[in-house]
């Protein structure tokens, strides 16, 4: 039997057996954000302790950042100026490189790590961030990890962990127009449920998966989290390489030729071993949109809302309380679900693929007099970027803002907040009660494209008409 | 038994059921909380949202009632904690004055920042977590003793097994939670993998 690369990649970064099921772990690229990090920095000065590789660390600021007026400081919210100058302060004093305010390159740090191509092949990743999924896009071995694992990679350059299970979903068919990455990922969450990936890696493989572009297979696994699993990871391929060719940070002349190489020979053998298979054909799949308060309640949105009735038993508890938060009937149809705010933004789908393929919705049209529209680039690379493409200009002329970099939206630790019992269509990664910023707000999770529908129609409405 | 003083072998004391499946990190510490550089406070914040309206007025919700007041023991549904990694929520609900948890199931990030912190996080099924949470209800005061070499849950009414990863019960065990020590230790090795590995200068 051969390997996964899963297995590979765990075995080549192996330093020590710590007991009987926990192994060190060597951690090849730290990312570190401002929100999960000060009190790990503030453990390594009371130990005296410096970071040990600093140069394979990468730290930025995304969640507490404004996307307006940015870059006036002092930041009227007292807290969140006095995170960004803790991370300016432990940054420096460590000696860490630091993509600020300042820097050209700052952005949500799942999607700098690999634009710059830090992000590769066959290697660790961390980060005090639970979707660092998404980094496994390009066959790296990425977890989020708690903030006393943080203080861990940054003294020891390693982590104690458990080795996971590996469980291929492996996506065959072909992808019909209107449907996206995001579509597909949710789909996996709503058959597999919240719960399917506990102690499991996911390996997303078949030709649905390897058709998908570098971008979608990072919406994919950066998802993997919600669907319970630890990590998720696609074997690196052609499309892989293409995209890393060139990147700031990706190896260079004839180094690059050896990576490829290497990267190759990480992938999983044609014969390897999984812990467990599930097969999912995307030919006939409609967009999807959630309708509740967790990331597996998601349907078509040319379906009905689940009947109490038809729900497995141990549904029926958590989709009482979805109804009862989100205020609508079961059976009733989710199209046509008027909503008050639209956000295309967030690690998932930040990136300049899911403004083309929402602005292409957008172009020509209106948004909804009574939408508030948000489109927040996931870094200033990818802001620059759709301007150079003129992007911008069809968002702001159909009455979406267009803002600044950074979380945005997706969680509210910064001012874009819902208000009050406000119904978002959003396209980043958490339905759940009060994540947008307000403890009744509701949010509606979809892709880009069907956002920018939603936008355009003031309601949830089928992206395949629009298109 | 180890005699390391960072060594937890047992948690004593009365418990507090919060029923319900799901509880995700964002409804154990909204993430507005989270806009801070210490641990501190974090334990006046748990379950925010859920215990106070906007008006900051007390709602109803085990946490704020007066009979559950100091209890060490939490007692969870199924897939608590599941969502962000943030330390942030195990980090509350240890700071309100939660010493263990008995749950159903546990998302996996949490499960692993509660170790990191020495909290015991055990499972049990289904219907033990039901008649352990009406216990509770019925009878607040009572003692429990959660054994975890033994791995059960034990008091004057009733005893029960429960599980816990291997990992997280030998690192709680051995006082060796706190990884770090642990991990400063293989220097030579680490830096062979470093040295073997390629990095980003
Ligand atoms: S965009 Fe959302 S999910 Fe992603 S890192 Fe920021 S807050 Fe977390």
């Amino acid at each position: 039997m051969g390997k996964n690369l899963f297995n590979k990649v765990w075995d080549l970064h192996k330093v020590a057996s710590l007991s009987e099921t926990r192994d060190q772990l060597f951690i090849g690229l730290h990312l570190v954000h401002e929100v999960t990090s000060p009190q790990a920095f503030q453990a390594l000065r009371e130990r005296g302790l410096p970071v040990k590789y600093p140069q394979r660390t990468v730290s930025t600021v995304d969640h507490i950042v404004p996307t307006q007026n940015q870059l006036i400081r002092p930041y009227r919210d007292d807290l969140a100026e006095q995170m960004l100058q803790a991370i300016e302060q432990n940054t420096s004093d460590f000696g860490l490189r630091f993509y600020g305010l300042d820097s050209d390159s700052q952005g949500i740090v799942h999607i700098i790590g690999p634009e710059n191509g830090f992000t590769q092949p066959g290697i660790t990743i961390a980060c005090g961030d639970s979707h660092t999924s998404t980094h496994g896009a390009f066959g790296a071995l990425a977890f989020g990890i708690g903030t006393s694992q943080v203080r861990d990679v940054l003294a020891t350059q390693t982590l104690a962990f458990e080795r996971l299970q590996v469980k291929k979903i492996d996506v065959a068919g072909s992808c019909p127009d209107g449907i996206f990455a995001k579509d597909i990922i949710l789909r996996i969450i709503a058959d597999l449920g919240v719960m399917g990936g506990l102690g499991y890696a996911y390996e997303f493989a078949g030709p649905v998966i390897h058709g998908l572009s570098m971008e979608e297979r990072m919406t994919v696994c950066n998802m993997s989290i919600e669907g319970g699993a630890r990590a998720g990871y696609v074997n690196p391929d052609q499309t892989t390489f293409d995209y890393l060719e060139g990147r700031p940070f990706s190896p260079k002349g004839e180094k690059f030729t050896e990576a490829v190489a290497h990267w190759q020979a990480m992938a999983s053998d044609p014969d390897a071993d999984y812990d467990d298979v599930y097969q999912l054909d995307a030919t006939s799949m409609s967009p999807m949109v959630t309708w509740g308060i967790t990331p597996g309640q998601g349907i078509g949105v040319d379906q009905n809302m689940p009947r109490l009735s038809e729900v497995d038993e141990t549904e029926v508890e958590i989709t009482q309380k979805a109804y009862e938060h989100m205020g609508f009937d079961e059976g009733q149809k989710i199209e046509g679900q008027k909503i008050d705010v639209a956000f295309i933004g967030s690690c998932t789908n930040g990136r300049i693929s899911d403004f083309r393929a929402a602005a292409e919705v957008v172009k020509g049209r209106k948004v909804a007099s009574h939408v508030k529209a948000l489109a927040v680039p996931g870094s200033r690379k990818v802001k620059l970027q759709a301007e150079e493409e003129g992007l911008d200009r069809i968002f702001t002329e159909a009455g979406f803002e267009w803002r600044e970099a950074g979380c945005s939206m997706c969680l509210a630790m910064n001012p874009d907040k819902l208000v009050g019992r406000q119904l978002s269509a959003s396209s980043s990664n958490r339905n759940f009660i009060g994540r947008q910023g307000s403890s009744t707000g509701r949010t509606m999770l979809m892709s880009p494209a069907m956002v920018a529908a939603a936008a355009v129609e003031g309601a949830v409405a089928d992206v395949r008409n629009l298109i | 038994m180890s005699n390391n003083p960072a060594a937890i072998t047992a948690v004593q004391g009365t418990a507090i059921p919060l029923p319900g499946n799901d509880v995700d990190t964002d409804r154990i510490i909204p993430a507005r909380y989270l806009r801070s550089v210490t641990f501190e406070g974090l334990g006046a914040e748990v379950f925010k949202d859920e215990r106070f309206n906007d008006e900051g007025s007390p709602k109803s919700h085990p946490f704020n009632e007066e009979k559950y007041a100091g209890a060490a023991i939490l007692i969870v549904g199924r897939n608590f904690g599941c969502g962000s990694s943030r330390e942030h929520a195990p980090q509350a609900i240890m700071r309100f004055g939660i010493k263990a948890i008995i749950g159903e199931s546990f998302g996996e990030i949490f499960a692993g920042n509660c170790t990191s912190i020495g909290i015991p996080a055990c499972t049990a099924d289904e219907q033990t977590i039901d008649e352990l949470q009406k216990l509770v209800q019925n009878n607040p005061q009572l003692n429990f003793d959660l054994d975890l070499e033994a791995q059960t849950l034990s008091s004057e009414e009733k005893s029960v097994a429960v599980d816990i990863s291997p990992a997280a019960k030998t690192a709680l065990l051995a006082g060796t939670w706190n990884t770090l020590d642990e991990l400063l230790q293989n220097e030579a090795v680490i830096e062979e993998v470093h040295q073997r590995l390629p990095s980003f200068v």
